[in-house]
C-alpha cells in the first residue's frame, strides 16, 4: 500500500502546483467556461482528496491492505486498545496530519460560509434602509451613490440586484438592462456557491499556488458566463459599452470577497475585465465538442484516479 | 400595521433627515419620533395607532445594529442617528467596491492590455 501513498502524494504535488498554473495560463478557457469550471473544481477536490489521501494511506499502512480494511484495523484497535505491530509514532503522526487537514478544510468551510453570511445580512440590513426598489424591475434596488456600481446580493428568495444612481445617469436604458441581465446569471446561476467553495479552499490552504489561481481564475470565469447570459438578450456593442462602464466600480464577487490575493483586488479586477473585453471584443467560436468532452473526461479522471487508488489496493492484489 | 423593517427605515428616513435640516434639534424621544411617525402615516388604510412600545423595540434593534445612539443623561432617553445617511452610504460602497481606484485608471489599464484594434474599437463605444 506504500506505492499508493506515493503514487497520491505525487498527484498532490502535481496538482498544487504545475497543473493550475498551466490551466491559468491556458486561453481555451475563455471559449468553454463552464467545462474550465468543472475542470478546476475536479483539480480542487482531487487535490484536497490526494492530500487527506496521501497521509491517510501511508499511515495506515500497517493495518491493512486499503483505506477500507485499514480503517476497519485502526477502529478495531481504538475499541482493544491492542498493541499493534508495525504501527510506529510515524505513523500515527500521518494519520493526526490526514485527520487535522480534514477537519481543517471542512472547518473552514463552514466558517467561511458563515462569514460570508453575517457580511451579507448585516450588508442587506443597511441596504434596506438606504435603497429604494426600482419600479417595473422586481428584485432590484437603488442607492445613492455617484459612482457606477452594480452588483448582486444572493439569497436565495432575497436575491437582489442593486444599482447605484451614479451607473444609471451613465448607462443608456438598454446597456442597463445588460448590465441587470448579467447579475441575474450570476443570481439564476447560483454563482456564490462557487465563490463559497473557492474562497473557503483559498482561506485553508493560502499558501497554495492552486488556491490562490482557482480562485482567481474562478472569478473570472463566472463573470464570463454572466457576459454570455446577458448576450442572450442584449447586442454585443450594447454589453461592451456597459461592461467598461460599470468597471470602473465593480468587484466581480460582490460581498464576500477575501482580502489577500496575489495580485491586489484592484489589478486582479482590472486583469480579468480587460480579459472579458478582449473576449466580447474579438470574440472566438466555442471550444469544440470533441475538446470540451475530453476536458470533462479529465475531470472525471481526476476524480477516478485518488479514489481508485485508496481503495484499489487490497482488492487488486 | 407596517412590519418592523418598514418602521425601522421610517425612523431612521426621520433621524436622517432631522439631522440634515436641523443641527439643533437632531435627537427624538419615542414619544416625538412616534407623532412624527403617525403623522407620516395617518392616510394608511388600517388606521392603527403606533404604540410608543413598537417604536422603542424598532429604536433598540436600530441601536443594537449601531445605527442609532440612545442619550442617556436625561429621562426620557433620546435618540439619534449616529452618522448620516450619505455616510452609510459610502461605507455600504466600500465595501462592495473595495479600495478601487479611479474610474480613469481602471480604463487606461485595460486598454492598455488589450490589442491596438480592440483599443480602438473600445474607445469609439465609449465616446459614441
Amino acid at each position: 500500500m506504500f506505492w499508493a501513498s506515493y503514487l497520491l502524494a505525487a498527484m498532490a504535488v502535481i496538482l498544487a502546483w504545475p497543473v493550475p498554473v498551466l490551466l491559468a495560463r491556458a486561453k481555451w478557457t475563455a471559449r468553454a467556461p463552464v467545462t474550465a469550471l468543472v475542470l478546476w473544481q475536479a483539480i480542487a477536490l482531487a487535490g484536497g482528496l490526494s492530500m487527506i489521501g496521501a497521509m491517510l494511506t501511508w499511515g495506515l499502512e500497517p493495518l491493512g491492505e486499503n483505506l477500507l480494511a485499514g480503517l476497519q484495523g485502526l477502529a478495531g484497535l481504538l475499541v482493544s486498545y491492542a498493541p499493534a505491530p508495525g504501527l510506529d509514532l510515524i505513523h500515527v503522526f500521518a494519520l493526526s496530519a490526514a485527520l487535522l487537514l480534514g477537519v481543517h478544510l471542512v472547518f473552514t468551510l463552514l466558517l467561511t460560509y458563515y462569514r460570508i453570511r453575517k457580511q451579507r445580512n448585516k450588508h442587506r440590513d443597511l441596504l434596506n434602509l438606504l435603497s429604494s426598489p426600482v419600479k417595473n424591475s422586481p428584485k432590484t434596488l437603488v442607492i445613492s451613490h455617484p459612482a457606477p456600481v452594480a452588483y448582486c446580493l444572493p439569497g436565495g428568495a432575497g436575491s437582489v440586484t442593486v444599482l447605484s444612481e451614479g451607473l444609471l445617469e451613465l448607462l443608456r436604458p438598454e446597456e442597463l438592462e445588460a448590465v441587470l441581465n448579467h447579475e441575474r446569471a450570476h443570481l439564476n446561476q447560483r454563482h456564490d456557491l462557487l465563490l463559497w467553495a473557492f474562497a473557503a479552499w483559498r482561506s485553508a490552504l493560502p499558501w497554495l499556488p492552486t488556491s490562490q489561481l482557482a480562485q482567481q481564475a474562478v472569478n473570472e470565469l463566472i463573470e464570463m458566463l454572466a457576459d454570455d447570459g446577458a448576450l442572450r438578450t442584449a447586442n454585443r456593442e450594447t454589453l461592451i459599452r456597459a461592461v467598461a462602464v460599470v468597471a470602473s466600480g465593480e468587484r466581480p464577487s460582490g460581498v464576500g470577497a477575501p482580502a489577500k490575493e496575489l495580485l491586489t483586488p484592484e489589478e486582479s479586477e482590472a486583469l480579468s475585465t480587460a480579459h472579458r473585453l478582449h473576449r466580447l471584443l474579438s470574440p472566438s467560436p466555442p471550444l469544440g465538442k470533441p475538446a470540451q468532452a475530453m476536458v470533462l473526461g479529465c475531470s472525471a479522471l481526476l476524480l477516478a484516479v485518488p479514489t481508485v487508488l485508496l481503495l484499489a489496493p487490497g482488492l487488486a492484489g | 400595521m407596517a412590519t418592523l423593517g418598514e418602521l425601522e427605515r421610517a425612523v431612521m428616513d426621520l433621524l436622517w433627515q432631522a439631522d440634515s435640516e436641523d443641527p439643533a434639534e437632531i435627537a427624538f424621544t419615542a414619544n416625538a419620533l412616534r407623532d412624527r411617525l403617525a403623522r407620516k402615516t395617518d392616510s394608511s388604510p388600517d388606521g392603527k395607532e403606533l404604540a410608543v412600545t413598537t417604536v422603542l423595540t424598532v429604536l433598540s434593534r436600530l441601536e443594537k445594529k449601531g445605527l442609532v445612539q440612545r442619550e442617556r443623561d436625561i429621562r426620557p432617553h433620546r435618540y439619534r442617528a449616529v452618522t448620516s445617511r450619505e455616510e452609510h452610504t459610502v461605507e455600504l460602497m466600500n465595501e462592495v467596491l473595495g479600495s478601487a481606484p479611479d474610474r480613469e485608471a481602471v480604463l487606461a489599464k485595460f486598454i492598455g492590455s488589450v490589442s491596438e484594434q480592440e483599443a480602438e474599437t473600445l474607445r469609439k463605444l465609449l465616446t459614441a
